[in-house]
């Protein structure tokens, strides 16, 4: 029984230490964000690559400020996330080449459906801001992504330093999480619209949109490649590949083309 | 209340369909862990005999240390493995980032001070005679060890089992170094940690149902195991 017992061992590590499948194509890592990869985009348009070029992605989600720092120490060689100001400033470092915008959706802010906070019908997400501090929670992503970026920004606009406050709650968490908690603190957040579509119904949220068409709340997302000369081994031949076929025509329709289940279109192409 | 039902009925209807995918999962999870619950074991082993055996300085410390690493959070272990082996770090030029060898690394790391602290536990806890015994009846100190190993197994093989469920259980760790990439880097615990960032609550619970059933066959054969080589012994 004892021999029996050092056979199954032995079969076990003999599983365990087979080499895996030598990789039958080139790969490329790209540093995205929860929202891409959560709402299924990258699902329905990467196999559409693949096909055409056998060039594999291999998807990295992390908040935006994560995903490009991912780029700027060279673990990817390709970023596809939504914080324009901060990819640039990345592009102006020497860290990125060949930014181009890709396609947008908008950040809404929402809240408890009685809106306790009285935003329903203002026009500025300034103003809302406003009027939520100090009189109702506020949950914030807390995670440098690019949707807490955008919130920073109106913040900062309003000259509000919110951080430690009472009614701010710093979650450094992802968008879903961020809007579950808020939806059980009975706070405002703000989220992008496609993560809310897809999410609303699926996680019972009792919240309602208050606020939305601010043109600040405008969520543009970029793709960007790994400057070669700062990191010698990224494989930027390849990133431009797919850079190229993001912003091409058949890249920008199969943007067009993805529906979340309940049908909604959540990004809209927008490369020139 | 009914999300954890469903969760179990939806884990039986995945282990009756089990699917390519995730047949994948839990395989790239058996190997990751596997090995580097192997490596930790080899590793291991023969610090807790120098450490049973030997007499040198700052030995009581080194054991201290041990025990503290024991309680080496996952996601700290993912942090240092991370930041060596980026490209801007000093092993980067291996190209180990958000690969499976990345996550065994950090999955060893995490087992191999409870293989070596609860190994030299079980090993300082034989018997003396038995050492004495051996060394009298001429032994090499190569088979002095591997008696003692021997007496010892039981707790050698209950430190690689609380190992095991430390590697197998962890996600913090994996999902740094790993990057939890589809069919690439993804296993049990990072698809059940963000299958519940996606809100699907009740298949994430069937994965953590069916990575208990998994742990549970594994346990039980080492049990098996080590009963079957007491009795081998006393007979």
């Amino acid at each position: 029984m004892v021999k029996a017992g050092y056979l199954v061992l032995s079969a076990l590590c003999a599983v365990l230490f087979t080499a895996p499948a030598a990789p039958a194509a080139t790969e490329i890592i790209c540093s995205s964000t929860t929202s891409t990869e959560n709402s299924g985009l990258f699902g329905h348009i990467l196999p559409m690559f693949e096909k055409k070029t056998s060039i594999k992605v291999k998807v990295v989600a992390r908040g935006t400020g994560a995903a490009i720092e991912m780029g700027k120490r060279g673990d990817a060689d390709v970023a596809f996330v939504h914080a324009k100001e901060q990819e640039l400033k990345a592009v102006q470092e020497g860290f990125f080449v060949n930014r181009h915008d890709v396609m947008y959706n908008d950040f809404v802010i929402i809240g408890p459906p009685d809106d306790h906070a009285k935003i329903k019908g203002m026009k500025s997400a300034a103003e809302a801001f406003k009027k939520i501090s100090g009189s109702a929670l506020f949950v914030s992503r807390g995670d440098n992504s690019g949707t807490n970026t955008k919130e920073l920004s109106i913040w900062k606009k309003l000259g509000i330093e919110p951080k430690g406050q009472k009614w701010y709650l710093e979650v450094g968490q992802g968008m879903e999480k961020t809007q579950r908690i808020a939806n059980e603190k009975r706070a405002y957040t703000l989220t992008d619209r496609g993560t809310w579509l897809a999410t609303k119904d699926k996680d019972k949220l009792e919240m309602v949109i208050v606020l939305e068409g601010d043109p600040v709340l405008f969520n543009q997302y970029g793709i960007m490649a790994v400057n070669r000369e700062k990191h010698k081994h990224a494989k930027y031949k390849e990133a431009m590949e797919f850079v190229n076929w993001i912003i091409s025509m058949e890249g920008q329709q199969a943007i067009g083309s993805f529906k979340d289940k309940n049908g909604n279109q959540l990004f809209i192409p927008n490369a020139k | 209340m009914t999300s954890i039902l469903d969760g179990f009925v939806q884990a039986f209807s995945l282990i009756l369909h089990l699917d390519a995918e995730l047949l994948g999962i839990i395989f790239l999870s058996l190997k990751v862990s596997g090995s580097a619950l192997v490596v930790a074991s080899l590793l291991g082993l023969p610090l807790s005999l120098l450490l049973g055996f030997k007499r040198f300085p700052l030995k009581g410390l080194c054991i201290s240390i041990l025990n503290t690493f024991m309680g080496l959070p996952p996601v700290v272990v993912g942090l240092l493995v991370y930041l060596l082996l980026s490209r801007s770090g000093p092993l980067g030029f291996m190209a180990l980032l958000y690969t499976p060898i990345a996550m065994i690394i950090a999955q060893t790391i995490l087992a191999f001070p409870i293989v070596s602290s609860l190994s030299h536990s079980a090993i300082v806890s034989v018997d003396p005679i038995i050492k004495q015994a051996s060394l009298t009846l001429g032994a090499t100190p190569l088979q002095v060890s591997l008696a003692v190993i021997r007496e010892a197994r039981y707790g050698i093989v209950a430190g690689i089992m609380a190992a095991f469920g430390r590697v197998m259980a962890e996600v913090g760790a994996i999902l740094i170094v790993g990057g939890n990439i589809a069919g690439f880097t993804r296993v049990m615990t990072t698809t059940i940690a963000l299958e519940t960032d996606k809100g699907n609550f009740e298949l994430a619970l069937a994965l953590g149902i069916i990575l208990l059933a998994i742990s549970l066959v594994i346990n039980a054969a080492l049990h098996f195991i080590q009963k079957r080589g007491m009795i081998g012994v006393t007979q």
